[in-house]
């Protein structure tokens, strides 16, 4: 399937050749098999085999059944349960989007985790520094610091892959690690650590500066706060930057077939750097979700995993913002009803995890769906990021 | 046409490929930064370092059981940061005067050698460091490190990218453990390299058979193994403690080359899986590089096209490297559990595994640079250790950015350029 520019003026053929081709499927089938089958049977086989996995750790088939329904009663089992998996949903979107974004562009973003971290800090940094501000100035300050330090760590990986070539994969791997080791350093200095104490957790941000919860005022416990329209404000925006503007074009094209964008006269080193911005300040951004709308304040790990939950999404949504949408409440979901059934039925919340990487290999590889199911399924499996050695 | 489109493609390609007396423009460039950081690490020791501290340092250099006792290393701090900071400073200039051309990266190294002794001397001034401790600690921490970066490169020479490895490591050391509780070390150290060979498998039958992205099923196999380790702890081995009872495999002094001063007790006065992985990068540099399985793996990852032209299966090579691969990451992940505390704990390997994969870039997909470079990184992960308890006011957070730093610095080719394998990643589809 070709790309059309949005006024018709160019299209793009995909580099379908052997060697380093893109996105093949991924990004350009649109059949509802593809889009919704295979997906839903990967779920439930994953289920399955989370099932099994239960069973073969000394519990009986009831046990099973029990921490299964314990799963769907915390996920959407009562209005509680809707909150909550609201909740985990909203970050979700958004590093799911900053994996789609640039898995768009053709570039495979492993950083959400340390985007999301220093995002998250420039948030908490402007969410506490600031007293006496009305909300609507400092709310929007702290999101803005968030998106800026996102966008600034997804500069590096960006600007590196267009000026030297450097792999993104292993450069935002290490930025990860990097991150990560700059919280716990930034959490210990006297700027953010919080006054008399010496474990690292930093100051509390301002209410100012918090997301409102959305349904605190039916019950205290219900978190799932303004973050939300953020985030699916931020879906729509992506879904209209890729598909509908001359740069979403851009990033589509580069991630087509790179050698036919610089020949129609696209700077692909500019695409590269955007994009990996793009994807920085929306990992940022949900950064800033969890900092000012979940825990109000900024620990070691606040990260969560959520960058890597970002792939799976990304990949389960087939890197469509809507289709990134559905997956993060899915992934919520399990998410919230995995707390549950840890507290309920005696079944830890890692099994979640499992689950969830097994979701992964079978949306990847669907010819190894289509062999359990008979279904038929295209052969050909995703292929998107460039081997290193290109 | 809109206009977007209009411009010229602005990329300019340089042919560079020829070595030539003259520099160009950006080699001289390159040298003059380069030069500039080590006038720069030089004034560092001289303003921070040289006014905060007098007296003497002490570096303990024998422990009490060495056959040979060496006297422990006093050195004035004053006088000897004043020399390193000369030594610096006159690389430095010397670099930026004229540059030191194709020795540069050799000479940046040892400036940064040299300013970590200076913080080394700074930092344990009026005190007293045991060296050799230290450098026992290098080693034995730079042993997963130096293997997990093995199981990368087994992989990626045959042209798979693993970026697994922290998954391996942590499926071994959970193996390791509960066979070795079961049943002995020994039965541990088998069981937790067949977990590693099993996890391979999986990573090949989906690279190669289903031509899955090879980084998407690196991922998920370290989110796989992290879940499923962490399940099985808080399911299984936090009811039976005596699954997480291991024993621990003894150090063992190899006679005669244990009681050279330094390096006897350095090296030579390990455990058994510090000395496997001595063998292995030793037998895989040999395999690599001196028999045909190595011509033809190393083929397979550069051109598997041609590779399979003249007849050798780019699947099987592929699947072997692999699983072997895998296997060296397995018994790495003993060590974890094995090789120091002899129990498992949710997520213990803590991303020595990316280390290893950092290891091998550095090391430019060879054993022997690999090992270098782990043995760099286990010592910046020991001098962190050491730090910490020396109290010094030099937060060790940036000790532990440093190895991920340098691998940033090495993939963009800021100083030097390590080269992958040519096929590395891509899947290979038989015509």
């Amino acid at each position: 399937m070709s790309l059309t520019s949005p006024d018709g003026s160019i299209t793009i053929e995909p580099d379908d050749g052997p060697g380093p081709s893109f996105l093949r499927k991924l990004t350009t089938a649109t059949d509802w098999k593809t889009a919704f089958v295979i997906p839903a049977l990967a779920v439930f086989t994953a289920l399955v085999i989370g099932a099994i996995i239960i069973m073969l750790t000394g519990s009986s088939f009831s046990q099973m059944i029990e921490a299964y329904l314990a799963l769907l009663k915390g996920s959407v089992g009562s209005l509680r349960a809707i909150s909550a998996t609201l909740t985990e949903a909203t970050p979700l979107i958004l590093t799911g989007l900053a994996v789609a974004v640039a898995f768009r562009a053709g570039l495979f973003n492993i950083g959400g985790e340390g985007q999301l971290l220093i995002g998250g800090m420039f948030a908490v940094l402007v969410g506490f520094s600031f007293t006496g501000l009305p909300w609507f100035v400092h709310l929007p300050l702290a999101i803005v610091a968030a998106i800026v330090g996102g966008a600034l760590w997804g500069f590096i990986p960006g600007f590196l892959k267009a000026k030297t070539g450097a792999h993104e994969v292993i450069v935002t791997i290490m930025l990860n690690y990097v991150a990560y080791r700059l919280v716990d350093y930034m959490l210990k200095t006297e700027l953010f650590q919080r006054e008399g104490r010496n474990d690292p957790i930093s100051k509390s941000v301002e209410p100012s500066a918090q997301l409102p919860a959305l349904l605190g005022w039916l019950d205290p416990a219900m978190k799932v706060h303004l973050g939300l329209f953020l985030a699916l404000g931020a879906a729509f925006v992506v879904n209209w930057l890729l598909f509908r503007t001359n740069t979403g074009f851009e990033f589509r094209a580069v991630g087509a077939n790179p050698s036919a964008a610089r020949y129609a006269g696209m700077s692909v080193a500019k695409v590269y750097i955007l994009v990996m911005m793009l994807a920085g300040a929306l990992a940022g951004l949900a950064g800033a979700g969890q900092v000012l709308g979940v825990l109000d304040r900024a620990s070691p790990g606040f990260n969560a995993g959520l960058g890597f939950d970002g792939i799976a999404v990304a990949l389960l949504g087939r890197s469509n913002p809507y289709g990134v949408v559905m997956a993060a409440l899915l992934f919520g979901g399990l998410n919230a009803g995995g707390q549950y059934m840890q507290a309920n039925a005696d079944v830890g919340i890692d099994l979640i995890s499992v689950i969830q990487a097994l979701i992964i290999i079978f949306v990847a590889a669907p010819a190894l769906i289509g062999a359990i199911y008979r279904v038929k399924t295209d052969a050909s499996s995703t292929q998107i990021s460039q081997g290193w050695g290109a | 046409m809109s206009e977007t489109y209009e411009k010229p493609p602005t990329e300019s390609y340089e042919v560079t490929g020829r070595r030539t007396k003259e520099l160009t423009r950006g080699q001289i460039k390159k040298a003059r930064i380069t030069g500039i950081v080590m006038l720069l690490l030089s004034a560092f020791v001289v303003v921070v370092f040289i006014p905060n501290v007098s007296g003497v340092a002490t570096f303990g250099l024998s422990t009490v059981d060495d056959t040979i006792q060496l006297s422990a290393l006093v050195v004035p701090v004053t006088a000897s940061l004043w020399v390193l900071a000369m030594v610096l400073g006159f690389l430095g200039a010397s670099q930026f005067v004229r540059g030191f051309q194709r020795k540069s990266t050799l000479i940046l190294g040892i400036s940064f050698g040299v300013f970590v002794m200076a913080m080394m001397v700074w930092a344990t001034a009026g005190q007293e460091f045991s060296l050799i401790s230290m450098l026992v600690a290098t080693v034995a921490r730079c042993t997963p490190i130096a293997l997990g970066a093995l199981s990368g490169i087994l992989c990626e020479r045959s042209g798979v990218v693993n970026i697994g490895i922290e998954g391996m490591l942590l499926g071994g050391a959970f193996t390791g453990v509960v066979m070795g509780s079961l049943l002995g070390g020994w039965v541990g150290l088998l069981a937790a390299t067949l977990t590693g060979g099993v996890l391979a498998l999986l990573l090949a039958v989906l690279a190669v058979n289903f031509r899955v992205d090879q980084i998407i099923i690196g991922v998920v196999i370290n989110i796989l193994v992290l879940g499923l380790t962490s399940f099985l702890t808080s399911q299984v081995l936090v009811k039976s403690p005596e699954l997480n009872d291991a024993p621990i495999f003894p150090a063992i002094k190899i006679p005669v080359l244990a009681d050279i001063p330094i390096i006897g007790p350095m090296f030579f006065n390990q455990t058994v899986i510090v000395y496997g992985m001595y063998v292995l990068v030793g037998s895989v540099t040999y395999l690599l590089f001196r028999t045909r399985w190595g011509l033809r793996t190393r083929a397979v990852g550069e051109n598997p096209k041609a590779a399979d032209s003249l007849g050798v299966s780019v699947a099987k090579v592929r699947y072997l490297a692999v699983i072997y691969g895998g296997m060296v990451g397995g018994f790495a992940g003993a060590w974890f559990t094995l090789g120091t505390v002899g129990r498992f704990d949710e997520g213990l390997t803590g991303g020595r595994g990316f280390i290893g994969l950092a290891a091998m870039i550095f090391g430019a997909w060879n054993p022997i640079g690999a090992f270098g470079a782990a043995l760099i990184f286990g010592f910046s992960e020991s001098l962190e250790e050491k730090f910490a308890l020396l109290d010094t006011p030099i937060p060790t957070e940036f000790l532990a950015m440093a190895p991920y730093l340098v691998t940033i610095v090495v993939v963009a080719g800021l100083v030097g350029r390590a080269r992958p394998p040519a096929a590395d990643g891509v899947p290979y589809e038989k015509e």
